[in-house]
């Protein structure tokens, strides 16, 4: 047992801080520390930034241009670039549909699509959730059907994350109806600007367009898109579930929400004393810091679990609800601690260079908005009920 | 013990719940809360016409009721519609002339009551968090009367107010209960700048900078005395008032879920199906109920002695503060990657019941305030 950080990684971290400090735009990560809007060009920016370092991929293995952080090394870089106020890294590409293409796809798409995700050429989105398929994904109806060397996709995928900037979106797709309904559903590559797709806008609760509904209308793809093989998709799918272990706690988010919240809660005043001397307000934040130390080091022996081949899927299920609980307490405090400064709302605000002064503290304004939006976490990438679904039934209930 | 309601609140309750139900859609209230001044002037004009505005204040005023009951049943009907006519703001700022007012004073509430003037009470303060008494606004002695100075912040509707009533200290510090003074201010006086700003939630506020505004001795509300114990009892009709509300928006809210929870399926069942959602839909209604029990302890001593009366307001605002949040992130969960989306009803009511907690004190607040009342 030994809970410190070796020579190697403390160098590492010192890495780390000195590339944030020099390359992170101020900008960026003014809007970031402010919970402003990102553009497009924002992250595209930051990805570009990051990957001259050669750190934007940082699970991929070295001969596909990652930088091969070990778990305890993302973990790191993580923290700092939370604490930096760096944008989190898209995930969709990177994260998400090249583990795939590395484990499934043939070198032909891996020496295609990986540096193009690389150098930014092509945006990725993900097209899993229908309508009628949600925490049931396996019942999704999109149909890709065979016509000579296409397959023809009729459907609609939504909830679709930044799909309006997407140059590309992996699907996963129906191309067979016999069997369990996992056997008959195919992982496919479709180009956005494919004739016969629609991409409409839906606006959340805290009225920002962040997820969209994609038609497909007699979409044309041709069949060397897809991955693998025709109805294993589900298994590519899964795959990915269980690889995608780390950054599933958030613990770099809650650690830098944490630091905000207390840094609010010195300036808010309570009967004109902080707010983080009052006994009350103080337990709620000190309840947080206690989930959050023990989620650290739960999260690190995950990691470590991870890099040695011995981790459980229950674990990453655990991460994921725990995680996101805290980091979703988190913002309910913030909301908390501003009292009746959390009512005042200009969506205008959010936007960089608006020049009005704030009403309230200069703090205030995104806070209970941001509150609203990370509702999403306890329902996406696996309801927390779905994940306790599965940590019950492979703890054997 | 009788816990129905007179002939008289019932239709008044009826008429309220009617208006909702036709006029008031969710699109119309958009609309509204989306417009320069955040609420419809046409649909304030109606409730007046119902008597709406009336039934808050008792008939020494001009009012045709003004019990806490009366306040409870109108804003039950208005948090189903999630409403954002300035009723909540009338009525505080109302309740305060009505308690306090000299004879002329009171005398406005006619007005207010017709739905021709506008009040509002600009009380809370940058610093003052929840505290009624964190009063740091100045009000100086002048020859002709007073020069207030301060900073209001999160006057509810005070963008649209023709009057407000200006809580300012005459004598003693910030938290101090004596030594405030309520003054009746001209929006548009010279000292006086207001910002207006939507909420979160659908609802206006402003915030209020008094630049040395002179006023004169006639403005002072009543004579000057007992002003925290007409703040605090104001405050009590603002929270039962305000949790009414609540009350009214946790119900649609677990309405809609039931709807949602019986026809959404998944994993071709009903998610409704599911016992770990039953269980936390039947704990929602557990606690509604236990809300509605406690709205009706606390209007009940609306009108009673303070200890009595501020002890069970504050253990209203608390239970609404915990069950409004319950509800809120319960529905919106429970309803998955809809109960994100602007589109749909739902998370608009559970921003509401949400912010809700942010008025007139929090869970927090309260719970302070009932272990010190308890222990008085
Ligand atoms: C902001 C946001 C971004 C998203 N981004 C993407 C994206 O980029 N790509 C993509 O493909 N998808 C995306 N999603 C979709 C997301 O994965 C789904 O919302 C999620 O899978 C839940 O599905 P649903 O919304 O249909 O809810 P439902 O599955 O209908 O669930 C409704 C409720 O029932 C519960 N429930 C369902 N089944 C069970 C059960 N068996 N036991 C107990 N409770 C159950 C759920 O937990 C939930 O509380 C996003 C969603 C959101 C909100």
């Amino acid at each position: 047992m030994d809970l410190n950080y070796n020579e190697e990684e403390l160098a590492f971290r010192k890495e780390v801080q000195d590339f944030l400090a020099e390359k992170l735009p101020k900008r960026i990560a003014d809007k970031v520390k402010n919970l402003q809007r990102l553009t497009k060009e924002d992250m595209v920016e930051w990805h570009g930034l990051l990957n001259d370092r050669g750190w934007l991929a940082s699970g991929w293995p070295k001969e596909h241009g990652g930088a091969a952080f070990d778990a305890v090394q993302k973990n790191i870089f993580e923290e700092e670039a939370c604490r930096a106020g760096a944008p989190r890294v898209v995930p969709f590409g990177v994260g998400m549909l090249a583990p795939v293409l590395m484990a499934f796809g043939s070198d032909e798409q891996c020496a295609h699509y990986l540096p193009r995700i690389l150098d930014g050429t092509d945006w990725w989105c993900q097209g899993y959730s229908e309508p009628g398929a949600g925490s049931d994904l396996a019942s999704l109806k999109t149909s890709a059907k065979r016509d000579g060397d296409h397959y023809i996709v009729n459907g609609q995928k939504t909830w679709t994350t930044l799909g309006q900037h997407a140059d590309w979106i992996f699907c996963l797709v129906r191309t067979s109806t016999e069997g369990k309904p996992q056997q008959g559903i195919s992982f496919l590559l479709i180009d956005m600007a494919t004739p016969g797709i629609e991409v409409r806008p839906i606006i959340l609760l805290d009225g920002e367009h962040e997820v969209n509904e994609i038609f497909f209308d007699d979409v044309k793809v041709p069949i060397g898109n897809l991955v693998g093989e025709e109805n294993q998709g589900w298994t590519y799918a899964k795959y990915l579930l269980t690889h995608e272990r780390t950054g599933t706690a958030g613990i770099g988010f809650s650690t830098e929400g944490l630091e905000q919240l207390k840094r609010i809660a010195k300036l808010q005043k309570k009967s004109g004393k902080p707010l983080a001397q009052d006994p009350y307000f103080a337990a709620r934040m000190a309840k947080i810091e206690i989930d959050l130390a023990a989620l650290r080091t739960t999260n690190l022996r995950v990691l470590q679990d991870a890099m040695s081949g011995a981790a459980s899927p229950v674990d990453a299920s655990m991460m994921k609800v725990k995680g996101t609980v805290i980091r979703q307490a988190i913002n309910d405090l913030a909301r908390r601690a501003l009292g009746p400064h959390a009512l005042p709302f200009v969506s205008e605000a959010l936007d960089a260079g608006y020049n009005e002064p704030p009403i309230g503290p200069d703090y205030a304004n995104p806070v209970a908005s941001d509150y609203f939006n990370n509702r999403k976490l306890s329902i996406f990438a696996g309801s927390n009920e779905i994940q306790k679904n599965i940590i019950s039934k492979l703890s054997g209930l | 013990m009788d816990f129905t309601h007179s002939d008289d609140r019932r239709m008044l309750a009826d008429m309220a719940a009617r208006f909702v139900r036709e006029k008031y859609t969710i699109e119309k209230r958009h609309e509204f809360a989306a417009s320069d001044e955040g609420f419809s002037r046409e649909i304030w004009a109606e409730f007046a016409e119902l008597g709406l505005i009336g039934a808050m204040f008792s008939e020494d005023v001009g009012g045709f009721g003004g019990s806490g009951f009366d306040l409870a049943v109108v804003f039950e009907e208005l948090g189903k519609g999630l409403v954002v006519e300035p009723m909540l703001a009338n009525l505080v700022a109302g309740k305060l002339i009505e308690h306090a007012g000299g004879p002329e004073q009171k005398m406005l509430l006619e007005k207010v009551i017709g739905g021709e003037t506008l009040i509002t009470f600009a009380h809370s303060e940058p610093d003052s968090h929840y505290d009624l008494a964190h009063v740091a606004t100045k009000a100086e002695k002048t020859d002709k009367g007073y020069r207030l100075t301060g900073h209001k912040s999160a006057v509810l509707n005070g963008d649209s107010a023709d009057l407000l009533i200006v809580s300012a200290r005459i004598s003693g510090d910030a938290g101090d209960e004596d030594g405030i003074a309520l003054f009746l201010v001209n929006p548009r006086a010279d000292g006086v700048s207001i910002r207006g700003c939507p909420t979160v939630d659908g609802g206006r506020v402003g915030e209020i900078a008094l630049n040395g505004v002179e006023i004169s001795d006639k403005v002072m509300l009543g004579d000057g005395t007992d002003c925290f114990a007409h703040i605090e009892k104001a405050t009590a009709a603002g929270i039962v008032a305000i949790s009414a509300e609540a009350l009214g928006a946790m119900q649609v809210s677990t309405e809609m879920t039931l709807e949602y929870l019986k026809t959404r399926k998944q994993f071709g069942v009903i998610i409704g199906r599911f016992q770990v959602l039953q269980h936390r839909y039947a704990e929602m209604l557990i606690e509604i109920e236990q809300v509605r029990s406690s709205l009706i302890n606390a209007a009940g001593q609306l009108d009673g002695g303070r200890e009595l009366r501020e002890w069970n307001v504050s253990a209203l605002k608390n239970l609404v503060g915990r069950v409004g949040h319950l509800v809120a992130e319960e529905c919106i969960q429970m309803h998955g990657g809809i109960g994100m989306t602007w589109e749909y009803a739902l998370p608009h009511f559970a921003k509401r019941l949400t912010m809700i907690d942010h008025q007139f004190g929090d869970e927090d607040y309260h719970i302070e305030r009932v272990i010190a009342l308890s222990a008085a």
